[in-house]
């Protein structure tokens, strides 16, 4: 499945390495025995059709898909290769420290913009208001949101803009420096420059964590993206840099998508 | 073209027409209802404001309608509805929040879920004759103020698990999602963002049990409350050390409500005086705790900004 050529294995550090992985939701199976790698310090892009399956394995990396019932994982997902995430005995509240998601609609907790990013360290515990304002103010300028908003920090969330609501959830989700950040087509509800803004922020992520993110948009993953997933109707097409799979794809399933002829 | 146009204008105003029919319809009741409560709360407060004087407050029952007061029954009626409080909003609001985010969604749930419901509509006398097998003669509470409390509280526990259920449900699933996201815990999302978040409707569910709760004769009569009360329970704070006394829970009591009953059936109108001014003060007791909890949200909502 994985283009060895496509790859040159030997510069990947993997982050996360998804092995035999299956999903179900009761009986049906939505995700059919992937195996691929998340490259550290790179930008994934999962793609593929409306339906194939990428916001549900996306969501399968923090087990998002634990909040309700009847729903099974099988195989592996390893981070830094000694923690198996589907495992039992981890638990999906160390799961999601480690990794954080910003949703594909803006949500913003209505509280102010300071308590938003601050809600990330107060579950952990942090009591102390020096370290709280100090990472909180870090976590606003890595999301580029500092500067607007540094004036205004007890003001309501819901007052800002879209764009300025979904940097505000990214530096939610920075905030407890995760080693990994999901987004789930973070700009799907989003203008064009707010969307300028996003991709260009997790392009500049990237030194910091490693990204997986899902979108429906081409252009947006040949943008920000290092390394592409295709997916289609629950199964890994094709996986490979970003660059091989949108100039060279191997598949031809993966040709006619990109082209424009299905999807 | 333009006989195509005067037809859509006229096909517009057709349905604007019903439009306005409705919302003066709704209106018209809305003003009839509300002008027949006001009238009726008004002559009840010109027929009873000759007796409202403050020693009607601080006056026992007395045979002769003159000198007869609420003092009894108001501080009876609020420390009733205290114990009631006390007892009902913790008990309902944990339940609703098992119930709605814990329980497991099965046939069980369904069927608590069916008779939680039912329970609202049981006819308070029942409730009356649960609470005088169950707490005067099994549990031996007496004829107390707790016992007038608890079977109170057990009244309005429906009302308050199920407006519970619905203020959590009505709080959208992508803020739960970002919580778990963030590595909250389940008690977590629960107490830092879903409860905060719905406690204004959870209060309105609460002022409404409180306010079917404060009215109710039927259960406090079956107990066994006396009507005719001439001693006040004792204070619950006191002047001497622990400084707390609950002494007053094993008091016997009257309310409102029953020195109203009490009075009305007497023959002698200058009684119906009296009852006329004791409802007055109902009112405004329901209306106080209304007033309370439309603060206590006003406060709440500080904190919180959709």
């Amino acid at each position: 499945m994985v283009n060895e050529q496509q790859l040159d294995s030997a510069l990947i550090i993997p982050k996360a390495e998804v092995a035999d992985f299956s999903f179900y939701y009761g009986s049906f199976q939505a995700i059919k025995n992937i195996s691929m790698v998340v490259p550290q310090n790179k930008v994934t892009a999962l793609i593929g059709p409306s339906g194939c399956g990428k916001t549900t394995f996306l969501r399968c990396f923090n087990r998002m898909h634990d909040l309700y019932p009847g729903n099974r994982y099988e195989g592996s997902i390893w981070l830094d290769s000694d923690t198996n995430l589907l495992s039992r005995k981890v638990d999906p509240i160390e799961v999601r420290m480690r990794i954080s998601m910003v949703f594909q609609k803006p949500n913003p907790f209505p509280k102010s913009i300071f308590e938003n990013v601050a809600y990330g360290l107060r579950v952990r515990g942090e009591r102390n208001p020096q370290v709280i304002q100090d990472k909180v103010e870090q976590a606003l300028i890595d999301a580029a949101l500092w500067t607007e908003v540094k004036d205004r920090l007890k003001d309501s969330a819901y007052e800002l803009s879209g764009g300025q609501q979904q940097r505000l959830c990214i530096a939610r989700a920075l905030v407890g420096d995760p080693e990994m950040i999901l987004f789930d087509e973070p700009t799907s509800a989003l203008d064009p420059i707010a969307t300028a803004s996003i991709e260009e922020l997790v392009v500049n992520l990237k030194e910091k964590v490693t990204i997986l993110i899902v979108t429906h948009s081409m252009q947006q993953a040949a943008r920000v993206s290092d390394y592409t997933a295709f997916m289609y109707i629950g199964e890994l097409v094709e996986f490979g840099t970003t660059k091989s799979v949108f100039e060279q794809p191997a598949k031809k399933q993966t040709e006619d998508y990109i082209s424009g002829r299905f999807g | 073209m333009t006989s195509d146009l005067a037809k859509i204008r006229a096909d517009i105003n057709r349905r604007k027409l019903l439009n306005s029919a409705f919302a003066l319809a709704g209106l018209v009741i809305i003003a009839g209802a509300i002008i027949v409560l006001l009238g009726l709360v008004l002559q009840m407060a010109i027929a009873g404001s000759e007796r409202l004087t403050p020693e009607f407050f601080t006056s026992f029952p007395s045979r002769r309608a003159g000198r007869a007061g609420i003092y009894s029954a108001w501080v009876g009626t609020s420390l009733v509805m205290l114990v009631t409080a006390f007892a009902a909003v913790p008990l309902g609001v944990a339940a609703g929040i098992y119930l709605e985010e814990y329980a497991k969604k099965n046939w069980l749930a369904d069927l608590i879920e069916i008779n939680v419901t039912n329970l609202a509509g049981v006819p308070s006398i029942v409730y009356g004759l649960l609470a005088l097998g169950l707490f005067v003669y099994t549990f031996r509470l007496g004829q107390s103020i707790l016992t007038a409390g608890l079977t109170l509280a057990l009244l309005i526990l429906p009302v308050v698990i199920v407006t519970t259920r619905e203020a959590l449900r009505a709080i959208p699933n992508n803020l739960r999602e970002a919580a778990y996201a963030l590595g909250a815990s389940k008690w977590q999302t629960i107490w830092d963002h879903i409860l905060p978040y719905s406690f204004g409707s959870i209060l309105t569910g609460i002022i409404i049990g409180l306010s079917r709760a404060i009215g109710q004769t039927a259960p406090i009569i079956t107990i066994g409350a006396l009507a005719f009360i001439a001693y006040l329970p004792d204070a619950p704070v006191q002047s001497e050390f622990p400084f707390v006394s609950f002494d007053w829970l094993s008091s016997g009591f009257t309310v409102l409500p029953i020195q109203m009953f009490n009075w009305v059936s007497r023959p002698q109108k200058a009684f119906e005086i009296n009852a006329a001014a004791a409802g007055t003060v109902l009112v405004c007791m329901t209306l106080g705790m209304n007033a309370i909890a439309i603060l206590l949200r006003y406060q709440l909502r500080k904190g919180i900004k959709w």
